[in-house]
């Protein structure tokens, strides 16, 4: 079991600055074909400041700067045992490829079902941009197959 | 597309989006691009050992794609929320269908909103994903 101390436990913060290249890579392997997220020109051509950050791209930061391993290490959840339960974001303000931003996250609730046989780990994360303006927020659900 | 949006109601379907089946390859590129790099998506002995009969797509992945689904409708700009629920597992080989309508039409914080609820569906029928997005249809 998890122990429901780390409920309210604050990860480190995450830093990612949003590369053109990687946003142009993910949008072609989700099969995009707006070119808003491809080209540089065109998402100009649109008004925008560089190509458009699909709406679920954020969920990545944390898991690629390593937040994400280093949360299950220390609430000793092995990675094999865990499925993604649900996911939703809320956005305030746009985001646009060349910014950075970072991400803060807190273990939310820790509860189980089953008599344990499933645990539900709920982490909430608050993204700003550059200038300190909220630009999303995230809530993620982890299940722990026991 | 947007001076269209006033005239959406209750009802509405969302042009659906169908994806090619899903295949190792996808799976793979997804991970480096999105950062999700869990060897149970992309190491078939690291799944079995985990008591999967195989690797299996990233539920981001079909949320990503029910991304599209949203802003091949509505420019990403008009998103206020978008939420799911990951209830079955996406397997190899499976065509999935993103599908949306809309159920609802709100005010929130001052913007008449429509809900959509949107959902994932593979070739048998079998619905992976469930969820929903507010898109502001009238700002102001």
């Amino acid at each position: 079991m998890i122990d429901k101390k780390w409920i309210g436990h604050e990860l480190a913060a995450t830093t990612m600055t949003l590369e053109r290249g990687r946003l142009c890579a993910f949008a072609r392997t989700i099969g995009e074909t707006d070119p808003l997220y491809t080209d540089l020109a065109a998402a100009q051509g649109a008004g925008l400041c560089d190509v458009l950050v699909p709406p679920t791209f954020l969920f990545g930061a944390e898991l690629d700067a390593g937040t994400v391993d280093s949360m299950l290490a220390d609430l000793e959840i092995p990675i094999a045992k865990i499925l993604h339960g649900e996911q939703s974001f809320t956005y305030h303000k746009p985001v646009c490829a060349g910014e950075t931003v970072t991400v803060k996250s807190r273990i939310a609730d820790i509860f189980d079902k089953k008599n344990g046989a499933l645990e539900f780990l709920v982490k909430t994360s608050q993204v700003h941009n550059d200038k300190n303006e909220l630009v999303a927020e995230l809530r993620t659900v982890l299940v722990v197959r026991n | 597309m947007s001076h269209s949006l006033q005239h959406v109601k209750v009802g509405d379907r969302l042009p659906p989006l169908t994806l090619a089946a899903v295949d190792r390859t996808t799976l793979a590129r997804f991970g480096c691009a999105s950062g999700d790099l869990n060897p149970i998506h992309i190491d078939v002995d690291f799944a079995r050992k985990a008591g999967m009969p195989d690797v299996f797509a990233h539920g981001m992945l079909s949320m990503a794609w029910l991304g599209r689904l949203l802003t091949q409708w509505v420019p990403q700009s008009r998103l206020r929320s978008f939420g799911v629920r990951f209830q079955g597992i996406t397997h190899l080989g499976h065509v999935i269908t993103c599908k949306g309508q809309v159920t609802e039409i709100v005010e929130v914080n001052g913007e008449r909103c429509a809900r959509v609820e949107v959902a994932t569906v593979n070739q048998y029928g079998q619905v992976k994903i469930v969820g929903d997005a507010l898109i502001a249809i009238a700002i102001g």
